[in-house]
């Protein structure tokens, strides 16, 4: 008997007992659907976390001073001034470095006409936007002519601009920093959190040669804060970040036996981490879904049970006429499957849904992937042969004489 | 007491279509062994018309399952259509139900969700005939039995008569030498059971197929040429029709 023939066969089982067929595939429509919409969510976390993983920078190191020891104390890390502007320089130098972006930073009041704001504020150079990608939604970012001619010009982040201008353009007004009037040449694009919860849009940037001589005081001219270095391949961060210490302990003159004056810590490893708590979260979500879809087959085991059953005398009618084992397995093989194969496209259309839902009243953008898509199917298909072999093999081992004689 | 007829047999043909030679049967549950068929000796003939009878419990079923390769025998050999039934595999033993021998039984036995022209056309898939092929067949079988025109029907939407009628169509599809009848009339009122009878006689004179029913009803047996009476497994009767008590 050929395949199409034995499919209209399980169809016309189906229809024979519609509510039953209904309820089977429910099992199967629902652990489809929680399969796919879970696969979708964890999917959607994943990529919601890279976006914020991005958006810090990627194959991001930054090298913090080390501490300082004065009086027989050890102070903090970044309580020494170790690092310089000219360090900076040096390490743009290094082979597979794209950037080297030297920062000075420090809280201040920040005032607009009547409002005032407490933000952080950035000594930075053109590069940290590049690190950051960063562009601004109003206005333009500063450059190295704002860098040399001493400018006293800012960029805002979202976040302040909004505290101190509400819903006006901050564009072409004036900020106070330190009673300094700063043009406001741009405001940055929404960036969000970082990935500990840090709100990177609180901030205001102003050149780095114009805040070390307007705003902020360092320790010496030419020290730092931090530097950020960006490496231009993920897969040279091992050797970018030894050259980054051997090129600092040559400047600064550090004997082998000496502990370095300084940290560099490789951002790409928070990242990881990061991703890999998503990659766990998706697993998990996967695997909720999974056991909903077992438990969906096992109604599918138990439902063909039954038929199986009920069917004896069918199954006795078709041996006598001259089905052979192999035909009746096939028979009720198919029929398990069809069950599964159809909840699951009803699953997938539901997950589809599912997902419209979630995207639109969550902020989690859900998309079902054509992969989640076919892994769901072949595995609804999978149940099917799974849990429909044990009754089919039980319904094809019935002695026909026996099918036959059942009432 | 033997019957002077049972003398007569074997008959001269070499190759019958059906030799059964000692078949014995017992059913077991557990250790105890209930024998139901004590070495039953049965030759048929291609082209006959046999009525078996007896009384419930005399192994007519058994015997009728035997026959049909339904089920086998505890000992004994049978040969159908020069094969030896014992050796032959599950597979075997379907494409022989399938193919030389059609069943009809007393309570129709049609697959109720089916149109009436897919369950005669049923055994022809079976048997790897194309849908399309086995359907023109089925039709040309039920035109045969005076259904020509019910194909799309369902079962229940016809009389028993004429279920019956479509069984008949099925056990015929396949072309069967032979055509295995439990009782074909047990469940229809006597101008009913005529008409299926005449039918049967029909097929068996026109189309020369060896029809062997199974009945408890003399009116029934006296269609048929030759009787074998079972009783307590054992035949009792094997001769013409014409000459038996009932």
């Amino acid at each position: 008997m050929g395949i199409w023939q034995v499919m209209i066969e399980a169809f016309r089982a189906m229809g024979m007992n519609r509510l039953r067929a209904g309820l089977t595939m429910l099992g199967i429509i629902i652990g489809v659907g929680a399969v796919v919409l879970m696969l979708a969510i964890g999917e959607s976390v994943r990529g919601d976390i890279n976006q914020r993983i991005t958006a810090m920078g990627s194959n991001l190191f930054i090298v913090f001073p080390g501490s300082s020891t004065a009086n027989g104390v050890r102070a903090g890390r970044g309580a020494a001034q170790t690092l310089t502007q000219a360090d900076a320089q040096a390490l743009a130098g290094i082979e597979n470095v794209e950037y080297s972006a030297p920062i000075i930073q420090q809280p201040f009041q920040v005032a607009a006409g009547n409002n005032n704001w407490n933000a952080m504020v950035y000594g930075v150079t053109p590069e940290y936007f590049s690190i950051k990608a960063w562009d601004t939604e109003a206005g333009s970012l500063f450059g190295d002519i704002e860098m040399r001619s001493l400018s006293r010009v800012a960029v805002l982040g979202r976040t302040t601009a909004q505290n101190l201008f509400g819903d006006m353009n901050p564009v072409g007004q004036t900020v106070r920093i330190r009673n300094k009037p700063f043009e406001v040449i741009g405001v940055l694009a929404d960036k969000g959190s970082d990935l500990g919860g840090g709100d990177q849009d609180d901030a205001v940037f102003v050149p780095l040669a114009t805040a070390r001589q307007q705003v902020i005081r360092t320790w010496f001219p030419g020290s730092v804060n931090l530097i950020m270095v960006q490496a231009a391949r993920a897969d040279r961060m091992k050797d970018v970040e030894q050259d980054i210490v051997q090129t600092l302990r040559i400047r600064h003159r550090i004997r082998e036996d000496q502990e370095d004056d300084f940290t560099v810590r490789d951002l790409s490893a928070i990242a990881e981490a990061a991703q890999g708590i998503a990659t766990m979260l998706t697993l998990l979500l996967g695997a909720i879904g999974s056991i909903s879809l077992v438990v969906g087959g096992i109604g599918i085991m138990n439902i063909m049970l039954v038929s199986v059953t009920e069917r004896t005398r069918e199954i006795g009618i078709r041996m006598a006429i001259g089905a052979k084992r192999r035909d009746v397995l096939l028979q009720f093989l198919t029929e398990a499957v069809v069950i599964c194969v159809c909840g699951g496209a009803i699953g997938i259309a539901l997950a589809y849904a599912g997902g419209l839902a979630v995207s639109r009243f969550s902020p989690l953008a859900v998309e079902i992937s054509s992969f989640a898509i076919a892994i769901a199917f072949s595995f609804s298909a999978m149940v099917g042969v799974f849990f429909g072999f044990y009754p089919a093999r039980r319904a094809a081992g019935l002695k026909p004489v026996e099918a036959l004689r059942y009432e | 007491m033997p019957d002077p007829a049972m003398s007569a047999q074997p008959k001269s043909d070499p190759h019958p279509l059906i030799r059964m030679q000692a078949i014995r049967k017992s059913y077991f549950s557990g250790d105890i062994e209930t024998p139901v068929l004590h070495g039953i000796d049965l030759t048929i003939e291609r082209g006959e018309f046999v009525a078996i009878m007896g009384q419930s419990g005399s192994g007519k079923s058994t015997l009728m399952n035997i026959l049909g390769c339904l089920d086998t025998p505890t000992s004994g050999t049978f040969n159908l259509d020069g094969a030896e039934a014992a050796q032959l595999s599950d597979n075997d033993l379907a494409a022989v139900r399938n193919r030389t021998i059609g069943f009809v039984f007393q309570g129709f036995n049609l697959l109720k969700r089916m149109p009436l022209v897919d369950n005669v056309a049923l055994p022809l898939l079976y048997a790897g005939v194309s849908m399309r092929e086995a359907r023109e067949r089925a039709m040309k079988k039920l035109a045969l039995t005076g259904l020509g025109t019910f194909g799309k029907r369902l079962p229940n939407q016809i009389s028993g008569g004429q279920q019956q009628r479509v069984a008949i169509s099925r056990a015929l599809v396949c072309d069967p030498a032979l055509i295995l009848a439990d009782e074909p009339t047990g469940n229809l009122d006597t101008t009913t059971s005529q008409e299926i009878m005449e039918l049967f006689t029909r097929l068996n004179r026109e189309q020369r197929i060896t029809i062997l029913i199974v009945t408890h009803e003399p009116d029934v047996a006296r269609y048929a040429t030759r009787l074998v009476r079972l009783k307590d497994g054992l035949v009792t009767y094997d001769g013409p029709v014409a000459g038996a008590h009932f």
